[in-house]
């Protein structure tokens, strides 16, 4: 069955190992959606979140060989329902003097900021959920987008509640 | 006192052979280059402690290290310069991976100032051995090479064993640093699990005591983890049928009357028949590769599969697995073994539910056994019938890939463990006779044999001036048919008889071949000079290839088609 899957991946920070992981996903032909890697606070292992759409069958035989690689230390699967998911985008969209207030208006609804402002553009950042930045997306669409960059998502699992 | 002594300085290149003498290693299978010349030069120092054997081609030297591994059960160390010396391993190396044998491979790189500059020699070796190695390494820092090659040799000889790769940039051979070889490893992501989980492992014996049709499907994970002593107890406590994969061969004994034989696209009746038959198979140390599965829908499917494996991502990964046990499979089955010792009124009042099923197993061997027609020409099973009757099934059987690895695995019987040396996996033609090599290299004191075809025995032939030179006395016999013969049969079977470039129109005369090496060339045209051969074969304290002119379109059978289900059989 094909579905998205969020896997949170701690690895050695080590040259190579995101080859080493990238190299599973591409040897049978899966495209990473998307992926972020950073170091954790211990400098010596980095978090790597690889979002991904496919097989879950396949993708949990590829689990338990990332598992198998040396320098990962553990692999864990982050559902919608477990964990915060989110991503950013900067995105450059045209302002003339009839649409810049709607802009700032957006931009308040999505609360998000004005970051680099031009004769005729502005630039947004915001931060939400995958869904949240393709409806900004989408609204912003209609006005011309210049330019867009989107951060990898990152996800946390949720602390656990008290019952 | 010397400040040097004091803080143990030593070159990078005397820390590598220091630390080798720290593994224990006495053999080393390489071939020097520009890039390993500082290794080389210090190697010289150490002629007493470290045997070198210079092989002619370094998939050789991967090759015959995989030999020496899988026949004496310690790791194959492997010796090559950087660029082609590297890549010329990759095939030997891919081999090992898929048959989990332990190798650590040292290979020369440019100086860390080139690396990345296309300077002579230079390919990016960890780069490219990275899908078919358990681990790889470069070594950029002296400070990280006595650690590396510790945590190599670990790794590569723990856990489900594989090829692990170190690439040395020249200039890390000649700095100094103190030699200080670790004690342990640490390794935050890396710890085999080796005990079964106990609680699966009740469910397994009491489902097993239940069963009514119970079979042991065994693979590779069996020799590996030298648990034929425990397999065997474990059967005949409980009068378990035992049937193989090609890797499993030797680790239960092939006359043993609760054997029946290997199963998949060339098993036997008996073997086919009964995993199809069986309501409860555990598969120990096994893969269910799909030249063993067939139609893997249709396998074992009547039965619940219990899956014991050291390999997580080999359980469940092709077949569906009610009784998942991850561990080493000596200690899986000495803990099943220990449950059952309590259990001997269950085992005995459910005897006979297996012992009727044993009947139906004998009665399918009957049936079909394996077989083939003798007539004046030599067949290939005859002359591999024949090495087994005069090596009184005690030598080492390296073989090549196709018709002459089929064949020896359905008519040569072993009978105990590392004796079957065979590219299952990765299947590679090429690998038998360095194999052998490395296999005589351990094992001075056994007859080594490599069944070879005359199409796979010219991919590594370079290899009889390494026999010669050491004075090897590994014997080849060549199934010759004068074709590539498993291609020729799946194209006599699904291709109308087309025979598209499957026929060696010009063969070497091997005899010649051998005595230009200086080694001994012997030769077979009829059914009854084949004992002569092997026996004069066997007298002789050197290498020998003999040529067995052999019936040119025999086939091995039984076959599964691919794809089909393996009761699908097409008999002789």
């Amino acid at each position: 069955m094909e579905k998205t899957h969020i896997l949170s991946i701690l690895v050695e920070n080590e040259a190579g190992v995101l080859t080493r992981v990238a190299g599973l996903f591409s040897a049978r032909g899966f495209n990473i959606d998307s992926i972020c890697v950073a170091k954790t606070l211990d400098k010596n292992e980095s978090k790597m979140i690889i979002s991904i759409s496919g097989d879950t069958q396949i993708l949990e035989q590829i689990t338990k060989q990332l598992n198998r690689l040396i320098n990962v230390i553990k692999v864990q699967e982050l559902t919608d329902e477990d964990s915060v998911v989110r991503q950013t985008v900067l995105v450059k969209v045209n302002a003339d003097e009839t649409t810049k207030s709607d802009i700032v208006r957006i931009k308040d609804i999505f609360n998000g900021r004005i970051i680099d402002v031009s004769r005729n553009s502005y630039t947004l950042e915001v931060t939400g959920s995958e869904k949240k930045i393709e409806s900004l997306i989408d609204i912003l669409r209609p006005l011309g987008i210049k330019d867009i960059v989107m951060t990898g998502i990152v996800a946390i699992q949720r602390a656990k509640k008290l019952n | 006192m010397n400040n040097n002594v004091q803080k143990n300085l030593m070159a990078g290149s005397k820390i590598i052979i220091e630390s080798l003498i720290k593994e224990g290693v006495d053999t080393i299978f390489g071939y020097p280059g520009g890039a390993v010349l500082n290794i080389y030069d210090e190697l010289f120092n150490y002629k007493d402690k470290i045997r070198h054997v210079l092989v002619r081609h370094e998939q050789g030297a991967t090759h015959a290290a995989d030999g020496y591994a899988r026949a004496s059960g310690k790791v194959g160390v492997v010796l090559v310069t950087s660029g082609p010396g590297a890549t010329n391993t990759v095939t030997g190396i891919a081999t090992a991976y898929m048959d989990s044998v332990p190798l650590v491979i040292f290979t020369g790189q440019v100086p860390t100032n080139l690396i990345g500059n296309d300077a002579f020699q230079e390919a990016d070796t960890v780069g490219i051995t990275r899908p078919c190695t358990k681990h790889n390494y470069l070594v950029k820092d002296i400070k990280d090479l006595a650690r590396t090659i510790k945590e190599a040799f670990y790794i590569a000889s723990t856990g489900r064993p594989g090829p692990v790769l170190i690439d040395i940039p020249k200039d890390i051979t000649s700095s100094v640093y103190e030699f200080d070889y670790p004690e342990g490893v640490e390794l935050k992501g890396y710890s085999p699990t080796y005990f079964g989980h106990h609680m699966q492992l009740s469910k397994v014996v009491k489902e097993l005591l239940n069963a009514k049709r119970p079979l042991l499907y065994i693979g590779g994970g069996v020799i590996i983890s030298n648990a034929s002593p425990e397999l065997k107890e474990l059967a005949e406590l409980i009068d378990l049928p035992v049937t193989s994969t090609l890797m499993g061969l030797g680790g239960f004994p092939s006359e043993h009357p609760l054997f029946f034989g290997m199963l998949g696209m060339h098993g036997t009746y008996a073997a086919n028949m009964a995993i199809s038959n069986a309501d409860f198979i555990i598969a120990i140390g096994a893969r269910f590769d799909d030249r063993v599965t067939g139609k893997v829908e249709e396998f074992g499917r009547n039965a619940k599969f219990v899956h014991i494996d050291i390999d997580p991502s080999s359980i469940g990964k092709n077949v569906k697995i009610e009784i998942p046990v991850v561990g080493d499979v000596k200690a899986v089955l000495n803990s099943i073994l220990e449950m059952l010792s309590t259990k001997s009124e269950e085992i005995s009042s459910t005897r006979h539910n297996r012992l009727k099923w044993l009947e139906d197993i004998n009665i399918w061997k009957y049936e079909h056994p394996l077989s083939y027609k003798m007539n004046d020409i030599i067949k290939p099973q005859y002359v591999i019938e024949k090495i087994y009757e005069l090596t009184g099934g005690s030598a080492i059987i390296s073989t090549e890939v196709g018709q002459n690895q089929m064949w020896t695995a359905q008519f040569y019987k072993f009978n105990s463990p590392r004796t079957f040396l065979t590219s299952g996996g990765l299947g590679t033609m090429g690998y038998g006779f360095p194999a052998a090599i490395g296999a005589q290299i351990a094992c001075p004191e056994r007859m080594v044999f490599d069944i070879a075809g005359d199409g796979s025995i010219q991919m590594n032939i370079q290899e009889l001036a390494t026999a010669v030179q050491y004075n090897l006395p590994v014997k080849v016999a060549i199934i010759n048919n004068s074709f590539l013969g498993m291609i020729r049969q799946w194209q006599e079977l699904f291709y109308e008889k087309r025979y598209s470039f499957s026929q060696m129109n010009a063969n070497p005369d091997f005899v010649k071949l051998a005595e230009a090496y200086g080694a001994v060339g012997l030769r077979a045209t009829k059914p009854d000079e084949v004992e002569d051969v092997i026996k004069k074969a066997l007298s002789i304290k050197k290498p020998v290839m003999m040529d067995f002119v052999v019936a040119k379109e025999e086939s091995v059978y039984p076959m599964v088609a691919p794809g089909a289900p393996i009761t699908g059989m097409l008999l002789v």
